[in-house]
């Protein structure tokens, strides 16, 4: 029992929480690439940039005396998000929306993400220094434990506040995204433009509106995702740069332009790092009561040693631009 | 591009005049950062920036000539790195005296089983296995050949760092070790162009940020061939290190100054037979065969061009000329400390210096490598100047002082090269000293 409360911990929940993180960066940056057709790699710092926006607004909010039973950071969420959004809309009105009019190439739109990753990045270190900020002003971070022995368990499964609430918001925002992209007129006009943008012109959608839109969707999102990382973990100016590139290789296993695809390579993606380190030896002990004694278990069998975690992702991005670089859900090829 | 000829183009236009006014721009502030933070400094800029000059027509070969995303240019220069502490660092006489090489030989044994295996089972289909089972076998063929690879690595990887710390270096001249660096990043990118230069750009860019934080990774943390964290050094100069001429009875600011000064002799001699080399091939019929590629990939095989093999060979020529940069910048520095590396110093500064310079135009590259380096280097005492009078106003006005002013002022770069890239690509995406297209009716 011990060996699968253990599985449950170090896998199940973790990789739950990884993939909940990469599938909110995911649509983003797969939403961006399906409407704008190019990749935007500034999205990581986008990220960074919300949860900092977060941190401020929390501590404004301990300033003032509030105290409420959830953490700040979270309970500022919506404006963070918003502000975000506002911030993605200027970023692209400023950097991006010249070079489109331009009629430049999406190498060029690419590069110009990696200008706006510079300057995010640049700023949130020289306002907030290059050291770990704690989101959680003046609150301590509450765990949550199962108590498993009434199945014949000693340790209990234990979950975090902010890991929880990560998994309803997420959730919660899956499904609206979806009823949005399906069930308004926007979201359908959104999909019909990443489908085939010339012909949503002609058709009368308002492409420039849907550009908007985008940019809303994935700036919030990313704040979302960005401040549930610095709950999760903690608050540092390259938190999301490090995972980026596993979020572009969810967009792009998923396929890119596909939102639902996005999700699911997040989770994938997620998965595959945390089954990849895993040592199965904890959940395999017992067999070695079984096996004889020139076979036992050794005391690390995991697939790939701990340092190498993030290099999972990689492997699986490069696998799936080899194999099938429309990823499973055949994204946009072109 | 205009119809004009480059004669009759007055003023700015004239690429000529251009070129030459910019550079003389750039002689003087080289002069003015020599006056300001003194000759030994100055020389430390010049010589490093002689590095990335390098690295930056090797990006310019691929990009300039070719149009060829590379995001792994981080991943080329730690080969470089890595190689020349291989080649020139001295002989760790703890390894070859212990049982590592046979340990290690054991481990390459089972890295050619395990490869000789993938293969063998890649050609199953000629004894009638095809379909979904053929793939299966090779996965299973995969997964058997990195299990039978890592049983033995791992407890070799273990001893070495036990016994002897790393596998040390063979204690060649530098100069070879440069150019091993060169090779061998030329065989890294062999294989990393073979599978990947058949994707669309964007997904090149990105499976090639990709590939280089593999390669990061890896050289991390292989602790028993580069050390990993733990990094190496002193490494060894071609040219007699300052601590050499001050024991030849030389003061010590001299030797700083006449040491550097020898190294940048030697670097600036390998970027011009570079720039040569490059110049000479960018008008030549292969650089025409490149460029025809580049603007138009579909004609130029309906020509009858191999287009994926002239890429490949763009690929494996850039990739030469960044490993060796890579090289030299580590040799200079005096330590290899993979940690250093970031994708940002690495990867996207090289590229700002490309695109600001003006892709496809040498003299162009040359340029912004030099002056995006200074404005690198210099953009960090700027910082600090305008935060500790920007403090100074703070507590005036009782706020109190900025902290961490030190730390702060270092991001102001990274900030600066995000501003000049975003500025460059609206106001001047051609670069300075743009490519020079010759029409000829």
């Amino acid at each position: 029992m011990d060996e699968l409360i253990f599985f449950i911990n170090r896998v199940l929940i973790s990789g739950t929480v990884l993939g909940s993180i990469y599938a909110l960066g995911a649509i983003g940056v797969t939403l961006i690439f399906g409407i704008l057709r190019f990749a935007h790699f500034a999205h990581g710092d986008m990220m960074t940039m919300g949860a900092f926006i977060a941190f401020v607004l929390a501590t404004a909010l301990a300033a003032m005396g509030v105290v409420l039973p959830l953490p700040l950071g979270f309970i500022v969420l919506p404006v963070a998000m918003v502000i975000t959004a506002v911030i993605a809309l200027g970023i692209d009105k400023g950097f991006y929306a010249p070079l489109r009019a331009r009629g430049a190439k999406p190498v060029t739109l690419l590069i110009a993400s990696i200008g706006v990753t510079l300057m995010i990045q640049g700023l949130v270190r020289l306002i907030f220094g290059s050291g770990t900020q704690s989101i959680y002003v003046g609150q301590p971070k509450e765990i949550f434990r199962l108590d498993m022995s009434w199945a014949g368990g000693s340790r209990p499964i234990s979950i975090t506040e902010p890991q929880l609430l990560m998994f309803i918001v997420t959730a919660l925002l899956v499904v609206a995204l979806h009823l949005f992209l399906t069930r308004s007129r926007l979201g359908k006009a959104m999909r019909a433009m990443a489908d085939n943008a010339a012909l949503a012109q002609v058709s009368g959608i308002n492409t420039a509106l849907v550009v908007r839109v985008t940019w809303v969707i994935a700036g919030s999102l990313a704040c979302v995702a960005g401040t549930m990382l610095a709950l999760d973990v903690a608050l540092m100016p390259d938190l999301a740069f490090n995972i980026v590139l596993p979020i572009f290789a969810a967009a792009i296993v998923g396929g890119l332009g596909h939102a639902y695809g996005a999700i699911v390579g997040g989770f994938l993606i997620a998965f595959a790092e945390t089954l990849a380190v895993f040592n199965w030896t904890a959940v395999l002990r017992p067999l070695n009561g079984v096996l004889p004694e020139a076979m036992q278990l050794p005391a690390n069998l995991a697939l790939v040693p701990t340092e190498y975690k993030l290099t999972v992702a990689f492997v699986i991005l490069v696998i799936t631009l080899l194999v099938r670089p429309t990823g499973i859900f055949k994204g946009a090829s072109t | 591009m205009s119809a004009a000829s480059p004669n009759t183009r007055a003023g700015w236009d004239s690429p000529l005049r251009r070129g030459l006014m910019l550079f003389a721009a750039m002689f003087l502030i080289v002069v003015a950062v020599g006056v300001i933070q003194g000759t030994a400094s100055m020389l430390l800029i010049l010589v490093q920036a002689t590095g990335f000059a390098l690295i930056a027509l090797g990006l310019n070969i691929q990009w300039g000539y070719g149009g060829l995303f590379n995001f792994a240019i981080m991943g080329f220069l730690m080969v470089g790195g890595a190689s020349t502490v291989f080649l020139s660092y001295p002989v760790n006489m703890d390894f070859w005296n212990s049982d590592g090489p046979m340990l290690l030989g054991r481990a390459l044994i089972a890295f050619l089983v395990g490869l000789g295996l993938v293969m063998a089972v890649r050609q199953s289909h000629r004894i009638g296995i095809t379909g979904t089972l053929k793939t299966v076998l090779v996965v299973l063929a995969w997964f058997a050949a990195y299990v039978l690879y890592r049983s033995r690595i791992n407890p070799a990887a273990a001893y070495i760092e036990d016994t002897a710390g790393f596998v040390g270096g063979l204690g060649l001249h530098p100069v070879l070790g440069w150019l091993f660096g060169g090779l061998v990043s030329a065989v890294i990118a062999f294989f990393i162009g073979k599978i990947s230069l058949g994707l669309r750009t964007d997904y090149l860019a990105i499976a090639t940020i990709g590939i280089s934080e593999i390669l990061r990774a890896l050289i991390k943390n292989m602790d028993w061939l580069t050390r990993g964290t733990m990094t190496v050094s002193p490494m060894p100069w071609p040219t007699p290190l300052p601590q050499a001429l001050q024991a030849n009875g030389m003061a010590i600011a001299d030797s700083f100054v006449a040491a550097r000064v020898m190294f940048l002799v030697l670097a600036v001699i390998v970027l011009v037979v570079a720039f040569v080399l490059v110049q000479r091939a960018y008008g030549g019929p292969w650089g025409r065969m490149m460029r025809a590629i580049r603007d138009n990939h579909i004609s130029a095989a309906s020509m009858g061009k191999d287009v994926t093999g002239r890429q490949l060979e763009l690929f494996v020529f850039g990739s030469i000329l960044m490993g060796i940069g890579g090289a030299i910048l580590a040799t200079f520095t005096q330590i290899f400390d993979p940690s250093g590396y970031q994708p940002i110093n690495h990867t996207f500064m090289i590229w700002v210096m490309v695109i600001v310079g003006g892709a496809g135009n040498n003299w162009g590259v040359v340029l912004g490598a030099f002056l995006i380096y200074i404005v690198w280097v210099v953009s960090d005492p700027l910082a600090q100047l305008i935060f500790l009078n920007l403090s100074a106003l703070t507590e005036q006005i009782g706020w109190g002082a900025i902290p961490e002013i030190d730390s702060r002022a270092l991001q102001m770069r990274v900030f600066v090269l995000g501003v000049v890239i975003t500025v460059a690509l609206r106001f001047a995406p051609k670069g300075l000293i743009p490519e020079v297209v010759h029409r000829t009716n």
